[in-house]
């Protein structure tokens, strides 16, 4: 079985939890967001000024630390991709051949509906071609009324 | 009539400063049309010298700037600064939005927008990174503020430096001037960010042991007097670049910084670039580019004079970029003081609309993108149409406020 695990910033360990109990050939995948790089990429009233750290440069030496935590957590050997562009674009286009997706819910849990999970992993959820299993970040809430 | 040929010349410098072909500075362009607009008598020689002269304290002032932040950095205070901002957040995406806020905002305003862009966002990154906090909305609020939080001090923005001495404010009416709308942006751009980016600031908190760094007390104290410098300069009749320039020799000495790198830090290709920039738009605004604006400009300072000048100096700073777009619009606001601050709400805050300054920067940008130059996108675009016209009604409500307060 081969099983895609999507790891984004502030969710991905949960991800990880889960391919751990689920095993069949895992491949971690991150993606470096454009619109990220955008923002770090200098301002309007420089003009040329601009003269600091290279965004892409930084963006990829935290996605290499990022990539490097997951592998010691999953602690299995893995493969990795790395992509850039618009996440979840990108992350439809790697699930064509896969069996399973593993990915973490964001989004506002305190509304009911549909901005209570974030529009990128609901966007990825309405259009994957595969199964996907869909991980809390942190502890389930407990069982009771909904907001 | 309207001349073509000061355009053109002004749309080559621009064009060659955005595109910085083999890496060639910006001057490289600016000071050959320069010459040009002399030589041809667009603009009379003596015209040049007074602009000359005019801009040199001002770009002299820059240059004391950008040396005082790159002191500051070189002594650590804004590795301290991500270091609080770390510990302060206790991991939480939200409260870390926040502080990234006040960061962003007080070194804006303290060491110019070059400041927040080139030093502080990397340092915001890095911190979310560590945090393993989604990065993306700390470093929208840095490439935000930056423009829009650029209102307070004269040092902020070169934009304001330009205007400082153009409408003849003191240091500190300028800044009692502009707090409202400095505080009234700031929060426009707080709730929208929050709102637009509910997404990634709804991740679980990670609380992470960070380690607690001394604070640069010497760079600290030392931008804080030069800060207290500025507004005390005025009434003793010491131009604030004498200041500037005393908080970076004092930080140069501490740190031991070799003078050829100061030389560099200072920037002195950019500073003469400003220079030249302000002779060809000279040449601009008399080929007849100065006639129209002032047939268009407001003619007095009332809420809607205000507004109708912040939103022509928003439009011109999207088309030509915000030096120029200043040089051009500070003759026909000059007589009021409300009127030279409404051009700077209108330049400042503007260039978040299309994120590089001006419709060329953005062309070229996208031309750019194919060799390794980052993208625009439809995010930065779409978010810059929500808070530009809020935070220009929000600052313009504000210095309008402030001028019925003060009685100017």
């Amino acid at each position: 079985m081969k099983v895609i695990v999507w790891l984004d910033e502030g969710t991905w360990e949960a991800c990880v939890d889960a391919a751990r109990e689920i095993g069949g050939d895992i491949t971690l995948m991150h993606v470096v967001d454009v619109d990220t790089e955008a923002a770090m990429s200098g301002s309007a009233g420089l003009l040329g000024r601009v003269s600091g750290a290279d965004p892409a440069e930084l963006l990829a030496a935290a996605e290499r630390r990022l990539l490097r935590a997951a592998s010691e957590r999953l602690d299995r050997t893995a493969e990795t991709i790395t992509l850039r562009g618009r996440p979840e674009r990108e992350v439809l286009s790697v699930c064509a051949g896969a069996d399973l997706l593993i990915l973490a819910r964001d989004g506002d849990r305190t509304r009911l509906g549909p901005r209570s999970i974030g529009h990128r992993t609901r966007f990825v959820i309405d259009h994957a071609p595969c199964r996907i299993l869909l991980v809390w970040p942190s502890a389930p809430p407990s069982a009771g009324p909904v907001p | 009539m309207i001349t073509v040929v000061p355009l053109l010349l002004l749309a080559g410098v621009l064009g060659f400063a955005v595109a910085r072909p083999g890496g060639l500075p910006e001057a490289v362009a600016a000071v050959p049309a320069a010459v040009v607009a002399v030589a041809t008598g667009l603009v009379p020689w003596r015209d040049a010298l007074h602009e000359l002269a005019g801009l040199g304290p001002t770009v002299g002032f820059l240059a004391a700037v950008l040396l005082l932040a790159h002191l500051a950095d070189k002594a650590g205070v804004f590795r301290y600064a991500g270091a609080v901002a770390a510990r302060w957040s206790r991991g939480s995406p939200r409260r870390l939005l926040g502080i990234v806020f006040v960061l962003a905002s007080v070194v804006t305003a303290a060491l110019s927008l070059d400041a927040t862009v080139v030093l502080l966002t990397p340092v915001v990154f890095a911190t979310a990174s560590t945090l393993a906090v989604r990065p993306k909305p700390h470093v929208y609020a840095c490439n935000h503020l930056a423009n829009s939080a650029s209102l307070l001090l004269p040092v902020s923005n070169l934009t304001n430096l330009l205007a400082m001495s153009a409408a003849g404010l003191s240091f500190l009416s300028f800044a009692g001037l502009m707090a409202l709308p400095w505080l009234a942006v700031i929060a426009v751009e707080f709730v929208i960010l929050r709102r637009f980016f509910a997404d990634d600031l709804g991740t679980p908190a990670h609380p992470e042991e960070v380690d607690r760094p001394d604070p640069p007390m010497f760079a600290l104290v030392a931008l804080g007097l030069t800060l207290a410098g500025f507004a005390a300069a005025g009434p003793l009749g010491i131009h604030p670049a004498w200041v500037a320039l005393a908080g970076a020799l004092a930080l140069a000495v501490r740190e031991k910084e070799r003078a050829g790198t100061l030389v560099r830090k200072a920037n002195p290709g950019f500073c003469l670039f400003v220079l030249a920039l302000g002779v060809v738009v000279l040449a601009v605004s008399r080929g007849g580019f100065g006639a129209l604006v002032d047939r268009v400009a407001p003619r007095h300072a009332g809420l809607v004079g205000l507004l109708v000048m912040a939103g022509l100096a928003a439009v011109l700073a999207n088309l030509v970029n915000n030096l120029p777009a200043t040089l051009m619009l500070l003759p026909a606001a000059a007589h009021s003081p409300g009127l030279v601050l409404a051009v700077l709400l209108g330049v400042n805050i503007g260039p978040n609309l299309t994120y590089v300054g001006s419709l060329a920067t953005l062309l070229w940008r996208q031309i750019l993108h194919g060799r390794g130059h980052p993208p625009v996108t439809g995010e930065f675009l779409r978010l810059g149409l929500i808070t530009v016209p809020v935070c220009l009604l929000a600052g313009v409500a504000g210095l309008w406020l402030s001028l019925r307060v003060s009685g100017l």
